[in-house]
């Protein structure tokens, strides 16, 4: 697409940045950054789905959580778990619990898919916290993380931090350009036209019904990869991790990104963790940093206000490579 | 067995189940789900008066308002610091429900006149906000602690029902001034001039500009209307749930899963769809426990299956 | 006379109490132009929308003959599979993707036709027979120029224009026109109506027109609907001839015919 090239070079530019990061960087920078791109794979998920799709949903934390808690029952109790088994069986579960609700989900729009996208993630909440099979309200603890072997050889020791950072990061790259394939490809220009007019694009022969449901499988599989990458990267899962503040905040994500840009989102998800590091960071803002969440919520009250296309929208950046479907918008 | 803790954001905060260790076990007979029966009126003609604000403030003006849970737990916070200083629940409500009257019209003015011609995404991501922010007000000024509410002296007996089983009249007491507000709420949107300017924003929005009613006004009363409604029902429950902090989001989740039953925009739908889903939750706590949070979700996903939209349309 | 490849039979809708469309009958056949006019309110918007499946009847049912002979009921199907199966609409409130440019207005129409378009990896744009039946019906509406402007930036005459060509696009069989001329000068409906006649030898077409003249220039055969009922059918000297036709405009509107 048209401005495809100017945003390129700065991606490019910054994805070496990040790969050389584990070589200079503290610990404690290592596993926040880790954190971030894992958040940006789950919001460059949700943006599939609310930024192309037009389906605004408040429970894909759902997804993120079900992956995790896979991974959790499946993984033995204090041994590692072989990645080849656990990663497609917990992306699996979510492309299945995707189809399941989706087929519910769908048969709504507009306010009523936002709400009851929240209550089914709300549904697998109850499910993990109330059930034998979560562990309550305290979760599950995943004492090693996966491997990474082809026969006796390792391929990637993930206990390493760096190697965990590169792999991440790795699987981010992976996940961008396959959305951007995607979202390029017949299939993903028919995805735009349902958000920007579905009645017309059934008209047209479309059957809308069965692109929205891909989209909703596609856009929860990615998203369970990002709740895998979670639950082994921090160790454990309790039902919080499927609350509806973590569908909330990745939702905040995809905004502040400006939606209806892939990189956009994965922008959003750094500007938001990065924010919410330095908000609560107690050496700078001392007894208030606790409640930093009132500074939180302010400035999404402000974004909200007064920019109605996000962070992206703020710094002027050639956030709309999908000029053609946002040009003109409002 | 899992019991609930308060204050965990798993529990159904409106709901503590009478006699919760001893009775569970008990098999069914007639006095026990008589008294579930009762439990589960309650518990949904509560949910029915934050609902109806939910589901009016969306059919008139168009706005999710994810923010509509922190009013009930606003109200239950009023309620407890007044009764603390008063000494008296009933005065403190008395004096709770002009404030919250007044930070409705407040609020409306302030931040939702804004929304009103935005997208449903611009309306979550301030409403969220807003909701960390009333969390955070209230840890700064409640603080983070659990608080118990006393049963006003009037209210404290309980009426026995067999030899040992006895229903709270407290409890008896909410659902009937629940039943009072809905009531009052029938004459409101039937009877009333206000009532007709709601019925006619719910069909049809322009139309009511067009009929030379002072819209903004309109929007500012049935705002404070809902938020007033929804801080009353956390007044009455405060005494039977207890107060503690995140308690307006489960309620503000089961709301949307009323509202969705009943049909968006439609108050009559949502009494209905809040008392089936007291009673499934209460029943269901009754007969599989684990399963419990569950129910009331799948009953939502059954009536996806028949009427995606709703049971009723408009008001 | 060929068989009908389109017939509606008792076709109903019911909102609530109102009755936008009561029992109508009618048939399309191919390398005729069927006129539906009636005074506004008549329900033949509605009866389009049943026909192409935006709405479906409370009773009656629309019978369908595929290219392969194959008879389909119609009626309660949705409606992009009754697109599919060849049946074709333009609205009378103009109904495009705004937001997009001309051109992808057109090669998202060319692509419903694409057997299953659900190869996720291959570029949009690297698909040269969509990109080249997009490009020749924009240059058949005229729209060459305007290819890569926003449908939104264009006139509203450039935009119903727009609107057939990605109806054609999509290779009907059978052609739902709502008002085209609805907005139009004089210069683009003479456009259209030629474009009309074009078509008439291979398709099926159903014409709702205000516009009596352009309706007696390419009608050939007439239903006059008036609340929601079909009062009389025929030939168009039938139609003008008709007493209750006559009573029915003169008493709704003044305009008469050129109502």
């Amino acid at each position: 697409m048209r401005t495809k090239r100017a945003v390129l070079l700065p991606l490019v530019l910054l994805t070496l940045l990040l790969a050389v990061f584990p070589l200079v960087g503290e610990t404690f920078y290592i596993q926040l950054l880790t954190k971030v791109m894992i958040m940006a794979i789950f919001a460059m998920s949700l943006d599939l789905l609310v930024g192309y799709t037009g389906l605004v949903s408040l429970g894909h934390a759902a997804f993120y959580g079900l992956a995790g808690y896979v991974l959790a029952r499946v993984a033995p109790q204090y041994e590692p778990a072989s990645l080849w088994t656990t990663l497609p069986l917990a992306m699996a579960a979510c492309a299945a619990f995707a189809l399941l609700t989706g087929l519910l989900v769908l048969r709504t729009s507009g306010v009523y898919f936002i709400m009851v996208t929240l209550a089914f993630a709300q549904m697998l909440f109850f499910v993990f916290h109330d059930t034998p099979i979560g562990g309550g309200s305290d979760g599950i603890y995943i004492y090693a993380k996966p491997l990474v072997k082809i026969g006796e050889t390792t391929l990637l020791d993930l206990e390493d931090r760096s190697v965990f950072f590169w792999f991440v990061l790795g699987l981010m790259a992976v996940v961008y350009l396959f959305l951007r394939r995607v979202l390029d490809s017949n299939f993903g220009r028919a995805l735009v036209g349902i958000k920007t007019n579905e009645h017309r694009l059934q008209a047209l022969g479309f059957p809308t019904f069965r692109y929205k449901l891909a989209s909703y499988m596609l856009s929860g599989t990615l998203a369970g990869l990002a709740g895998y990458l979670a639950a082994a990267q921090f160790g454990f899962v309790n039902p919080e991790i499927l609350g509806w503040h973590t569908s909330g905040g990745v939702l905040m994500m995809v905004i502040l990104g400006g939606m209806g840009s892939v990189h956009g989102a994965a922008l959003g998800a750094f500007a938001f963790i990065l924010l919410q590091e330095v908000l609560s960071n107690q050496s700078w803002f001392g007894a208030v940093a606790k409640h930093w969440q009132l500074a939180m919520g302010l400035f999404i009250i402000g974004v909200a206000l007064l920019l109605p296309r996000g962070l992206m929208g703020l710094m002027g950046v050639a956030g709309y490579f999908t000029g053609k479907a946002k040009s003109v918008d409002e | 067995m899992f019991i609930p803790r308060a204050g965990t954001r798993g529990q159904a905060p409106l709901l503590i189940p009478h006699n919760r260790d001893s009775e569970e076990t008990r098999p069914m007979d007639t006095a026990f789900f008589f008294i579930q029966l009762l439990n589960g009126l309650q518990y949904g003609l509560l949910l029915f008066l934050v609902a109806c604000g939910l589901t009016l403030i969306f059919g008139i003006m168009g706005i999710i308002n994810l923010a509509h849970g922190s009013f009930y737990m606003i109200g239950a916070y009023i309620a407890w610091s007044l009764a603390s200083m008063t000494g008296n629940l009933a005065l403190a409500i008395l004096l709770g429900i002009p404030l919250t009257v007044l930070l409705g019209m407040l609020l409306e003015w302030l931040l939702f006149r804004y929304l009103y011609a935005r997208d449903h995404l611009y309306q979550v991501l301030m409403t969220y906000g807003l909701i960390l922010v009333f969390e955070e007000l209230r840890s700064l000024v409640w603080g983070d602690d659990v608080h118990g509410v006393a049963v006003p002296a009037l209210l404290a007996g309980s009426i026995p029902l067999t030899d040992n089983l006895s229903y709270p009249i407290y409890r008896l007491a909410i659902s009937v001034i629940c039943l009072v507000l809905a009531g009052g709420l029938y004459w409101l949107i039937q009877k009333t001039r206000l009532g007709m300017m709601i019925r006619a924003g719910s069909t049809n929005r322009e139309m009511v500009q067009a009929l030379g009613i002072n819209i903004k006004l309109l929007y500012t009363l049935i705002f404070a209307l809902g938020v007033a409604l929804a801080a009353f029902a956390g007044m009455i429950a405060a005494p039977v749930s207890s107060v503690y902090p995140n308690m307006g989001a489960q309620v503000l989740i089961i709301c949307f899963v009323v509202v969705v039953i009943g049909g968006i925009g439609s108050v009559w739908g949502a009494l209905l769809a809040s008392v089936l889903i007291g009673l499934t939750d209460t029943f269901g706590k009754v007969l599989l426990p684990e399963y419990a949070g569950v129910s009331t979700y799948l009953l939502m996903a059954l009536v996806l299956l028949w009427r995606p939209e709703g049971l009723f349309k408009r008001i | 006379m060929s068989e009908a490849i389109l017939r509606a039979e008792s076709l109903t809708k019911r909102f609530g109490g109102l009755t936008a469309v009561s029992e109508v009958t009618l048939e399309l056949h191919v390398g005729q132009v069927h006129a539906v006019i009636g005074p506004n309110g008549a329900g033949k918007s509605t009866l389009t929308n049943l026909l192409s499946g935006d709405l479906p009847p409370s009773a009656g049912v629309i019978h369908y003959l595929d290219e392969a002979q194959v008879r389909h009921n119609l009626a309660g199907m949705k409606s992009d599979r009754i697109a599919r199966l060849g049946i074709g609409r333009s609205y009378q409130k103009t109904n495009i993707f705004l937001p997009f440019t001309a051109f992808e207005n057109c090669r998202l129409a060319a692509q419903s036709r694409l057997p299953r378009a659900w190869r996720i990896f291959r570029g949009a744009d690297r698909y040269a027979d969509v990109n080249a039946i997009a490009e020749r019906s924009l240059q058949a509406a005229g729209l060459s120029e305007r290819s890569e402007m926003p449908a939104a930036a264009l006139s509203h005459g450039e935009q119903r224009q727009l609107e057939i060509a990605m109806c054609l696009e999509t290779q009907p069989r059978v052609l739902l026109l709502d008002e085209p001329l609805a907005g139009m000068g004089p210069q683009e409906s003479q456009r259209i109506i030629e474009l009309i006649r074009q078509l008439t030898p291979a398709h099926a077409i159903m014409l709702i027109e205000h516009d009596m003249d352009a309706v007696f220039a390419v009608a050939h055969c007439l239903t006059v609907m008036v609340n929601g009922e079909v009062i009389e059918s025929g030939a168009p000297a039938e139609i003008r001839a008709s007493l209750k036709v006559q009573q029915a405009y003169l008493g709704d509107a003044h305009g008469g015919f050129n109502g």
